[in-house]
């Protein structure tokens, strides 16, 4: 289908402010009268508070308050994992116990260190098999892990149990979790080629560019915060809980989020806004908390690690018969994430796995805060698959892109243990595709191959995910200025999806992007619910709403013509600019003038009745304070049926010094299956971008622990190796299939994770096939690992270690 | 690679500035420093943005501090206020030097350009922000600051670099987002209309 606006290039609305800085961010802004909070944290990996005494901290001049969490919950902490907004019951280095405001923030320092704090040190543990192990330590105080609506609870394992996993061998004791689809038996034994191995990969910190400050006031009775999230209305209602403020005495202002990769996607991932928030209010004053690279580390959110254990088996013709796949997942100090069961699913998926098991347990260490970060699961498990689809390949003498051709998704395939059929699937022409870019004929013939100390190494990647929800609302008006606002609740944190999934709406009524204005930055200009702008999804959930709201829009622009005018509502077109009777096209109405006769009218032309009965409560409350300023479009979207996936190819190419271990991108290509492309330039701003992350994930980022004392040794950018200019290639090809999906009205999926996903495969893949097919099953490879292979030296770490000096 | 780049210059511009010191609300509630006595107060005149400021500077005051907190040109961000990101990159005498760690009295007698001075005063972009533009080269735009400042000074030093000079030039600029590339076609494209 031809568009005027979709798949066009433009420029998001706060570009320019980004370029000349005047966008602000939660941190650039003051209130007269503001004061500054410091936070005391936990000195310890796993402790108890007994006693604070803050009487001299209190009485120093210029101090204006404390909040502790006894503040906060006033009937005791939540007994539950997941990060608390301040705790007495520290299990992470650096998480916050207490605040200080003071007239600045040396003062609010130089108050904290006259706090007299007494906390009980409890034992820690960095790695979950060493929890998982009889007499091992605990993370949580009620346990090693915690179990959804049961609470925490103490998962042991006996010591031979541990250590046959950790030599190799597949996990003998009860999952917590499980899930199981086809006849697993069956397809071993078909199988030509079976490969068992046990793996692991990293935990990691999210680290966005944007600490996440927060600064709050309260102004007649309303609370103000300034913060930063992955979604302006998704987070208003609960931060508003969390706060413990209604809904529509909350107002959220959040004009641009310097980074979220998941990690501020929900209110429980960044509950620290609410200590501004709550010190406001306890003293009457504005409150500004800016927070440290450190303190961002620390509560900033990370990559789940996985040890697992996995045995794959292949027909003679190439097909995945089956997937057997067993985990241990990090859930670090705070609980969360869910990387293993998407690890899974994301295998089943992009593999086709004819048969499959999956099991997994779920334990506490005390480090970093784990959560959702971009592709959680998908991207680690692609980075150990890609080798093996490789070894399969060379075992069943098959070409490498023919085994993944073979196993590849299409349209009516299905995925995952309920066999979820897809919305639209074209795996196969996204490896075609990127394979003619990438000229893999040309280039496969280059595998291996040496020059001197150096040598060649092939990888192709393949990456998936979930992307696309609904059930959310859209809203837009047009004024009688002749203008349309739409309101956009989606996050402004560099995917300029809350522009370009605004543009469905300017495509419905044919109008002139130059025409429409994107009504976001704060929940005061009335916004409509969104999901979250997590799992790749805005693409596809917020084109709906905006193309929904649009087409309400447009039946009421019909019937008020057809009202005034005369005939029937089908009776009438548009222009962009016009609503006119296709008849006689001198008879018809400017977009201003039937915007005025819509007010006229009021009602439901003003969101003043009949309001969809669905609508969700933050769009109810935005449409009762819009009700009656303009001609309204209001959409409640009905859910959509089946899965509609991300998909990604990457094929790369490098050089390999044998010598040192390092190696350079010689080329790489991504490819993105994402239905229609709504927005060029910033579907390339996520390959590149999940490029560079993937290249992260495969070679580089990792968590370090001192094991003696639990202390963090990776809470900088450089610790934690966040890839660099020198660290990607210079140039980094894009391209897309551009078939549109048919549960979305526009044709688009999402994007952003399965970026990363295909990336992390190939560069492994890379490495492993120039050491000739050798499988590190684990990630990051690191260079002192490719060294140590290269010189036929053990392995120094002990296998399945994870958040240790490794590396 | 633009040798006037190096971290170690960076550093020892840091170690080798001065100490002096006077007073103003906002900077000093941002950042807590006692009002100094009068006998160390003193105010100091910087070159900033073409313009001659008078501003109030503490001994151990940064340049980051300085341009954030006393002069509102919050353009210039803090992402690590530890020399590793970038984020807070300004020019110095065209020099791109990290401003958390560059202390104010060593600019005193400097030429200091933040990016809010790049603009022309009829509104036009400067070359490499309207290359940034697009090419859409920011994402989150959090280090975008950053890489404007480093991208003028390498292209002021270097105007038809390389891509790989480029990559080279600007490589003590981090992005999160991974916008690497695309701020290189940014830096191209601006040598190209520069």
């Amino acid at each position: 289908m031809a568009y005027r606006l979709i798949g066009k290039d433009f420029v998001p609305p706060d570009v320019p402010g980004k370029v000349t800085g005047r966008i602000k961010y939660a941190e650039d802004y003051a209130r007269d009268g503001m004061v500054y909070a410091r936070l005391l944290t936990s000195p310890v990996p796993h402790g108890r508070v007994v006693a604070i005494d803050a009487s001299e901290a209190l009485a120093m001049d210029g101090v204006y308050g404390i909040l502790t969490a006894d503040d906060v919950y006033p009937d005791g902490e939540p007994q539950s994992t997941g990060l608390k907004v301040l705790t007495n019951e520290p299990t992470l280095m650096g998480e916050p116990i207490l605040a200080v405001a003071a007239r600045d923030e040396k003062t609010a320092e130089n108050a904290i260190a006259a706090i007299s704090l007494t906390i009980e040190r409890l034992p820690f543990v960095l790695d979950p098999l060493d929890s998982l192990q009889e007499g091992g330590e605990n993370a949580y105080n009620g346990g090693n892990t915690f179990i959804f609506r049961q609470g925490f609870a103490e998962e042991k394992w006996t010591a031979d149990q541990v250590a046959s996993f950790r030599s190799g061998n597949e996990p003998t004791a009860e999952a917590q979790q499980s899930w199981e689809y086809g006849d697993l038996e069956a397809g071993f034994a078909a199988s030509d080629f079976v490969h068992e191995t046990t793996f692991s990969t990293a935990g990691y910190p999210h680290m966005s560019m944007e600490p996440r400050s927060a600064m709050a006031y309260w102004e007649n009775g309303k609370c103000y915060l300034h913060g930063t999230s992955q979604s302006l209305s998704a987070i208003a209602e609960p931060m508003a809980a969390i706060v413990g403020v209604p809904l529509e005495d909350f107002v959220f202002i959040n004009e641009a989020t310097g980074g979220g990769f998941g990690q501020r996607a929900r209110a429980g991932s960044i509950p620290s806004m609410a200590i501004p928030a709550k010190l406001s209010q306890k003293i009457n004053r504005p409150v500004m908390m800016r927070v440290t690279r450190e303190e961002e580390f620390t509560i900033g959110g990370a990559r789940q690690g996985l040890q697992g254990w996995v045995k794959v088996g292949f027909k003679r013709d190439g097909s995945m018969a089956a997937m057997d796949m067993y985990c241990v997942s990090d859930n670090g100090g705070k609980g969360g994430g869910g990387d293993a069961n998407s690890a899974a699913a994301g295998v089943s998926a992009l593999y086709q796995t004819e048969a499959m098991r999956f099991r997994n347990t779920s334990i506490g260490t005390n480090t970093g805060h784990r959560g959702a970060q971009r592709g959680p699961g998908e991207n680690q498990i692609m980075a150990i698959m890609a080798p093996i689809m490789d070894k399969a390949a060379e075992e069943l003498g098959l070409d490498r892109l023919e085994i993944r051709k073979l196993n590849a998704a299409q349209n009516g395939d299905v995925s995952g243990p309920r066999s979820t059929p897809f919305t639209s699937a074209y795996m196969p022409e996204a490896l075609e595709q990127a394979a003619t870019q990438f000229d893999w004929e040309g280039k496969k013939g280059r595998s291996r191959q040496t020059n001197g100390t150096k040598v060649r190494g092939l990888g192709i990647g393949q990456g998936y995910h979930n992307a696309g929800r609904s059930g959310m609302d859209g809203l837009i008006r047009l004024m009688p200025s002749g203008r349309l606002q739409i309101h956009n609740g989606v996050g402004n944190l560099g995917t300029y999806s809350y522009a370009s999934t605004s543009r469905a709406a300017a495509e419905v009524l044919m109008m002139e992007w130059e025409n429409c204005d994107v009504v976001t930055g704060r929940t005061d200009r009335h916004l409509p619910i969104t999901s979250p702008q997590d799992g790749s999804n805005s693409i596809f959930t917020n084109t709906r709403t905006c193309f929904g709201a649009a087409q309400d829009l447009l039946a009421k622009m019909k019937e008020i013509a057809a009202m005034d005018l005369g005939g029937d509502p089908a009776d009438y077109e548009i222009d962009g600019s016009r609503i006119y009777q296709i008849a006689d096209n001198t008879a018809g109405m400017t977009y201003a003038e039937v915007a005025q006769r819509g007010m006229e009218l009021g009602g439901k032309f003003t969101g003043e009745a009949e309001l969809p009965e669905e609508l969700n409560t933050l769009t109810a409350l935005s449409v009762s304070r819009l009700a009656g300023t303009g001609l309204m479009g209001i959409f409640h979207d009905p859910r959509h049926n089946d899965n509609p996936p991300g998909f990604t190819v990457t094929f790369t190419e490098i050089e390999l010094d044998k010598e040192t271990g390092k190696f350079e991108i010689l080329d790489m290509v991504t490819v993105a299956e994402c239905g229609t492309v709504v927005h060029p330039q910033g579907l390339a701003n996520q390959l590149r971008g999940g490029a560079v992350w993937g290249i992260g994930l495969s070679v580089l980022e990792r968590h370090l622990y001192d094991p003696q004392n639990g202390l963090p040794a990776s809470s900088g950018y450089w610790q934690s190796k966040i890839p660099t200019y020198l660290d990607t290639p210079a140039q980094i090809g894009t391209g897309w299939v551009d078939l549109p999906d048919p549960e979305n009205p526009v044709g688009a999926r999402g994007i952003g994770e399965p970026s990363m996903g295909a990336v992390s495969a190939a560069l492994n893949a890379a490495i492993s096939d120039a050491l000739g097919g050798h499988l590190f099953d684990t990630a990051p490879v690191t260079t002192d690992m490719i060294i140590n292979h290269i010189a036929g030296v053990s392995e120094e770490a002990t296998p399945l270690a994870q958040n240790n000096f490794r590396g | 690679m633009n040798p006037k780049l190096t971290r170690r210059r960076f550093i020892k511009g840091v170690i080798a500035s001065g100490a002096v010191a006077t007073s103003t609300t906002i900077w000093y509630a941002a950042n807590g420093q006692a009002r100094p006595a009068g006998a160390v107060e003193r105010m100091i005149r910087i070159n900033i943005n073409g313009q001659m400021r008078s501003v109030d500077v503490a001994p151990q005051e940064t340049l980051a501090s300085t341009l954030r907190y006393k002069l509102g040109l919050t353009g210039t961000k803090l992402g690590c206020n530890r020399g590793e990101c970038g984020a807070c990159t300004v020019l110095v005498d065209d020099i791109p030097s990290y401003a958390c760690s560059v202390l104010t009295h060593s600019v005193k007698n400097k030429r200091v350009e933040s990016v809010e001075g790049l603009e022309a005063a009829n509104g036009d972009l400067h070359p490499v922000q309207q290359a940034f533009v697009d090419e859409l080269s920011p994402q989150c735009g959090y280090c975008t600051p950053g890489q404007v400042m480093s991208a003028v000074g390498l292209l002021r030093s270097n105007p038809n670099p390389t891509r790989e000079e480029a990559r080279q030039g600007m490589a003590g600029n981090i992005c999160r987002c991974g916008s690497y590339d695309s701020y290189l076609n940014g830096v191209m494209r601006a040598a190209q209309i520069g």
